[in-house]
Formats: structure tokens, C-alpha cells, sequence
């Protein structure tokens, strides 16, 4: 294959311009996940996670996760360096299998809720946040 | 670019009308001959209900001129859609013909002859006529404002919005929602909206601190309008802390919130609205999606992005509705509501010509009022223009170009940013450039003029993030603005790519060499949302630029490439 000059400089800019790819999933939110679920298939669905769609401060983004009938759920940040957050335990007497937090986002990612069920099954929901430098509002 | 086809057919059309282009007096005979008052406002009144919805004026109180954007891409499933429809294909698709008011008001194309021809448009005096019509033919008819309002002028910068609350209160809106008026600051706006003889919604407004629905702002009102029960529920600009400086507003979160405008819907339904409208400042595809996850919405009247539609959108069965912007469009909206439900609804857009449209006495006069203690400062000539200058579309407009060369000269930088706003009047070419058109373009509570260094890989950054933005599939991640403008540095952009990866071949324009991720640039920028900028005033960077330069010329931008659309 024979690159043109122009393609060359293309694809070298093409290059550099992947350092800047947002946050991707890590090996470590994958242990982290195994260690929850011990290997265990996770259906999607049936946990309710929200999530803001653009972080007003990457710092203090407000999650609420919830599933009916959950004994816990797990929040990851996938893109964290430490992506595993919390891991809420919900009793027999709790009134609501909901939780709320804000956690710190250390850029674009999934953020990711497991809940364990009382029969021991595992479910889950993900959403996508973007930390974004902002500015430039029409 | 304009066809030969279309040029020859728009000059007859203009030289039918005028004989000869020209200014004032011309201008005005030729809007007079081609159109009526009474044609503009013609219009059956239709069913039990009317909306009269007007948007984003950014405080033009004035006729002024405003060109349509060339250049509005749609991505996802907005590709192909309105409003990402411009120009000859807009006017093919409305059954707009060449030459005529519609192709005027509407899309882009021999702006500066047609302009010549139809004159100026908008002014609040001229829409308050417009609104005082249709109250005579419906007197309950509910006004609704879109937000952007109090925004955008000499005069609203130094009144901090008075100006425009006094005269906008003459037309006696029934509910508003917001999106540029927080930047005032959350002090000034609690000030005016405790003052407002009518409510502010927005049920997307929150307390930052608690994450509950903030007490200043009602989420929806209701009103009884010929025999039906009609809820208005509003919808702030969702993304007011990212695209606009949040320290300005700590108190406050936002937020798309559809859950919550599900909710709402419910409630008002269980409480008995026969009739839901959103007054919403989401942007047009946001509210398209909206639309489509919520349910039992019967009116979005859409605002933000500064769409102007000749019909409404159908999503499911919500029609959105999209009023243009500057005071150039009001929308009228009947509707037939029977049974706790919209049978039907019968629409119109309508373009305030200045020049057709007779100004309201007592508006107009309260508006001069009120430039009055300015009008030294507001009508100073800085400068003439020998090219059309305009904002609106996705990459660069002129007014932009003559900004970022301000910069570029008296900031004595590399690279210059000006943020893709979407308000700012267009300037004809032949006219002079006074104080007020250099601050319609430019007037912001944080418009300090920065100077900085900035890493090539940086700049890139910034550059993937404002076109994610603006490009991202999703439109619930974009924010509604277009991609900011830079001077001294061209580039090449793929839509159709992920964020990271839309924006290669960044070139510095002084030396034509790539731009380096570990070099570092001067950057000259202004609106940036960071507390504590420094730097002159945009305007007086621009005002003196225009000074020294005596004569604006510009030459055609081809910096930006842009690919994937």
C-alpha cells in the first residue's frame, strides 16, 4: 500500500488523536465485577439506575440506583482508576432497595450497577456519563 | 453557494420589487409593495385555544437583520431532518419560492439582496402588534416565552436585564422559562423573577445542594382557557452549568429530567388538563427525544437552538414547535380542545417584517425610553463593513471571523476561540458598525478576553469536546450550541466519528505547519466558563480592532473541512 504525503499526515494526526479517546472499560472494573458476582452470568435489566447524561461537576455526580427485591447492589465506575464505588446491603426489614450517592468521575464513562437478588441472581443496568470541559452554550 | 439558476431568478424577483436595491426608504416601499400587514397576520381562527409562543429574543428590542444558518448538520437520527435542512433543499421541501418573503425569513441564501428588498426584521414593538391581533381575534390566547430573553444587548448588559423585563412585561407573557438569564447571576434573577406579573417555570430546575426541585422555580401552571383545562409545564436549558459558567448559579442544578416531565405530565393529567404544552428551552432534537420517552405531551414549544419551522413536527402525537429566534418569528397555534384532548390543531409562523408590521405605540415608545440615557453610546459609528456579517451555522460565521482577527491582532496571539453562541444580528454589507451591533454580537456577563498557552494536544481536546457536543448521535449529550469558532488554525472534521477522533489535520495558518500535541500556542479566547478570567472586555478588543481596521473586509473562510455529514 502506498500512502499519499497527505494521507501520511492524516493518519499521523490520527494517531496522536487517540491518546484523547474517552475513558474505555478496564481490566479492573472486570475483577471488580467478578469478585461481586463470583463469575456468575448477569442478566441486563431490572435495576434502575440514574445518572445525569452530562456531569454538571465531574466531581459530585449524583447516582441513584434501586432494584426491587435486591439484597445489594454494587456501583462501578468503569473509568475510575479504582472503579469499584460502593456496595449498598439492603436488609429484610428495608422499606425501599433504593440508594442514593454522588461520586467522583474521573472522566467520560459507564457508570455500572449490579444487584444481587434474594434468589442469588445477578442483574444489571449501565448508563453513560460525559465529563466535558463545557463552555460554548448557544 | 448559490446556483446561477437561483441568482437570476432572486434578482428578478428583486428588481421586480425595487427597481433598484438600495436602503431606507427603498427598502421599506419594496417590503410594503411585496406584503400587507393584514397577509402576515391572515390567519382562521381555528378550534377553543391559541398559544402564541416567542423564543430567544437575546434582548433585540429593535428591527435588525438575522441570517438563517447554511451550514446546520444533523447526526444520528436527526440526519436529514429539520431543522438540519437549509437553504434551496429547505425551500424545496416547504414550497418556498425563490425570491419570496418565505426564502427570505427562512434560509440563507442572496441574503444581502433580499435583504435590501424586505427589510429588517423583528422588534418587540412589531411583535407586540403581531400579539395585540391575535388577542383581538382570541382575547384569552395564552403567551408563552421560550427564555433567552433578558440576554443579548448593550442596553440589557448595563440595565442587567431591566430593559427587556420592562418592555417584555408590556406584552403581558402568562408563564416563561429560562436558559441565559441565569447568567445575571442567581441574585439578580430571584431579584426579577420575584417581581414577574407572571410565573417562571421550570420543573428541571433544582437545589444543587438537597437535588430536590428548587423553591424559586414552579414546575408547571395551569390555565383555564375557552372551557378547557390547559397545564404549561416548563423546561429550563438543561445543560445551563456546563455550557454557561456555573459559579454564577451554585445554588442551582438542572438536568434533562424526563422521569420528572413524565411525572408532571401525570400529575397535571390526574388533575384534570385537558391540554399539556412544555415550554421547553431543551433544543429542537432534545425535545424531539423527549417527545418520544415522554408520554401524554399534546404542544412542545421548542426553543434554544434557534430553529425557525413553517409547520410543526410530529412526533407520535406531539407537535413540536420551532419560533425562530431575535424577535424574527412569533408562532401562532390553535388548537381544538374537546373531551381532555387535542382533536386538531391549525399553525403558523410568523415572520415579523419591521418594515409591514406597524409598530406598537406604546411599546415602541417605552423601548426608546429606555434606550434614551444610552442612545450616545449605543449609535457611536467604530467602523463600516463592506462584507455581510453573520453568525448562525455549525462552524464559522463572519461576525466570528472579524472576532477571532480581533483577537488574533490585539491579544498578539497564535490561535483564537470564539465560543459558537447561535444569537447576534447579521450587519449588510455598505453599513456602518456601530457600538450596538459590535455588542449584540458579543454582550455576555462573562466576557472578559483571555490569553493563554495552550499545548497543541490541549487545544485538540477542546476541540473533540465542543464537537461531541455538538456531533454526539445522542442528541440527550449535546448541548445545543455549534462547534467554536477558531481563527489562525484550520482543521478537518468527520462528523461520523466517535468523540477523539472527529477532528485531525489541525494546521497553524501563519506557517501552514501541523499543529504539535507538545508545542505550546498562545491562544487568545473569550466566554470562558472558568471563575476569575482576566483580560479586556470582548467588545473593546473588537471595538478597537474596528477602529484601526476603518473598513471590514473578509475574506471567504475555507479553514474547516468538513467530511461524514
Amino acid at each position: 500500500m502506498i500512502f499519499t504525503r497527505r494521507e501520511t499526515l492524516a493518519i499521523g494526526a490520527g494517531a496522536a488523536a487517540s491518546a484523547f479517546l474517552p475513558m474505555q472499560v478496564n481490566a479492573a472494573a472486570d475483577d471488580v465485577i467478578a469478585a461481586f458476582t463470583g463469575g456468575a452470568e448477569v442478566a441486563d435489566g431490572g435495576v434502575d439506575l440514574n445518572a445525569p447524561e452530562i456531569a454538571e461537576n465531574g466531581n459530585t455526580v449524583p447516582i441513584e440506583v434501586g432494584a426491587d427485591g435486591a439484597t445489594a447492589i454494587m456501583l462501578i465506575a468503569t473509568g475510575n482508576p479504582t472503579p469499584g464505588v460502593a456496595t449498598f446491603h439492603f436488609g429484610k426489614l428495608a422499606g425501599a432497595h433504593v440508594a442514593a450517592t454522588r461520586i467522583r468521575l474521573a472522566g467520560t464513562q459507564d457508570v455500572v450497577a449490579i444487584a444481587q437478588m434474594a434468589d442469588g441472581s445477578f442483574k444489571r443496568a449501565s448508563a453513560n456519563v460525559k465529563v466535558t470541559i463545557g463552555g460554548c452554550g448557544g | 453557494m448559490i446556483s446561477r439558476r437561483d441568482f437570476l431568478q432572486t434578482t428578478m424577483a428583486a428588481s421586480a420589487l425595487v427597481g433598484a436595491s438600495g436602503f431606507g426608504n427603498w427598502a421599506r416601499l419594496a417590503a410594503q409593495q411585496a406584503l400587507t400587514q393584514d397577509q402576515l397576520l391572515d390567519f382562521d381562527t381555528f378550534g377553543n385555544v391559541t398559544l402564541i409562543h416567542i423564543t430567544d429574543l437575546h434582548a433585540q428590542l429593535k428591527p435588525i437583520y438575522f441570517r438563517e444558518p447554511e451550514i446546520n448538520l444533523g447526526v444520528g437520527a436527526a440526519a436529514g431532518k429539520v431543522p438540519h435542512i437549509t437553504g434551496a433543499d429547505f425551500r424545496k421541501l416547504y414550497g418556498i419560492a425563490d425570491g419570496s418573503p418565505s426564502h427570505y425569513a427562512l434560509t440563507y441564501n442572496d441574503f444581502t439582496a433580499l435583504a435590501q428588498a424586505y427589510g429588517r426584521v423583528g422588534g418587540l414593538d412589531r411583535c407586540a402588534t403581531v400579539i395585540n391581533a391575535i388577542r383581538a381575534a382570541r382575547p384569552d390566547a395564552l403567551l408563552l416565552d421560550g427564555g433567552d430573553t433578558w440576554h443579548g444587548s448593550y442596553t440589557c448588559y448595563h440595565t442587567q436585564g431591566q430593559d427587556v423585563v420592562d418592555a417584555m412585561n408590556l406584552l403581558k407573557p402568562d408563564a416563561m422559562t429560562f436558559h441565559w438569564e441565569f447568567t445575571l447571576g442567581s441574585d439578580r434573577v430571584r431579584d426579577i423573577v420575584g417581581g414577574l406579573p407572571f410565573p417562571a417555570l421550570g420543573q428541571n430546575i433544582f437545589d444543587a445542594e438537597w437535588d430536590e426541585p428548587a423553591e424559586d422555580f414552579q414546575p408547571y401552571q395551569m390555565f383555564e382557557r375557552g372551557g378547557a383545562l390547559i397545564a404549561v409545564i416548563g423546561q429550563a436549558f438543561p445543560y445551563m452549568p456546563i455550557a454557561n459558567p456555573g459559579w454564577m448559579f451554585p445554588e442551582y442544578s438542572f438536568g434533562i429530567r424526563d422521569e420528572r416531565m413524565q411525572e408532571m405530565v401525570d400529575e397535571v393529567r390526574a388533575a384534570g388538563a385537558d391540554l399539556v404544552v412544555c415550554l421547553s428551552h431543551n433544543g429542537f432534537d432534545v425535545d424531539r427525544k423527549m417527545a418520544s420517552r415522554v408520554s401524554g405531551i399534546d404542544v412542545i414549544l421548542s426553543g434554544h437552538t434557534h430553529d425557525a419551522l413553517p409547520e410543526p413536527v410530529l412526533v407520535g402525537e406531539t407537535i413540536v414547535v420551532a419560533s425562530g429566534s431575535n424577535g424574527k418569528f412569533i408562532s401562532r397555534v390553535d388548537l381544538d380542545v374537546r373531551d381532555g384532548r387535542m382533536m386538531g390543531f391549525r399553525h403558523k409562523l410568523i415572520p415579523i417584517f419591521s418594515d409591514v408590521i406597524a409598530p406598537d405605540p406604546q411599546v415602541a415608545a417605552a423601548i426608546d425610553a429606555g434606550r434614551a440615557p444610552f442612545e450616545d453610546q449605543l449609535s457611536e459609528v467604530i467602523g463600516r463593513t463592506e462584507s455581510l456579517l453573520y453568525r448562525r451555522g455549525n462552524f464559522n460565521g463572519t461576525w466570528d471571523d472579524l472576532i477571532c482577527d480581533a483577537l488574533i491582532t490585539q491579544r498578539e496571539a497564535d490561535i483564537a476561540m470564539s465560543p459558537g453562541v447561535r444569537w447576534g444580528p447579521s450587519v449588510l454589507p455598505g453599513q456602518d458598525i456601530t457600538r450596538e451591533d459590535i455588542f449584540n454580537v458579543t454582550s455576555m456577563t462573562y466576557g472578559k478576553a483571555y490569553r493563554t498557552e495552550m499545548t497543541g494536544e490541549f487545544i485538540h481536546t477542546i476541540m473533540e469536546d465542543v464537537g461531541d457536543n455538538l456531533f454526539n448521535p445522542d442528541p440527550y449529550y449535546q448541548q445545543g450550541g455549534d462547534m467554536v469558532r477558531v481563527g489562525g488554525m484550520g482543521y478537518r472534521i468527520d462528523v461520523s466519528k466517535p468523540m477523539g477522533s472527529r477532528i485531525t489535520d489541525m494546521t497553524l495558518l501563519s506557517t501552514g505547519a501541523p499543529i504539535e500535541p507538545e508545542k505550546t500556542y498562545v491562544v487568545a479566547g473569550w466566554a470562558s466558563v472558568n471563575e476569575g478570567t482576566e483580560g479586556p472586555q470582548i467588545w473593546d478588543v473588537v471595538e478597537d480592532h474596528v477602529r484601526n481596521q476603518g473598513t471590514i473586509r473578509l475574506t471567504p473562510n475555507t479553514s474547516v473541512k468538513v467530511t461524514g455529514a
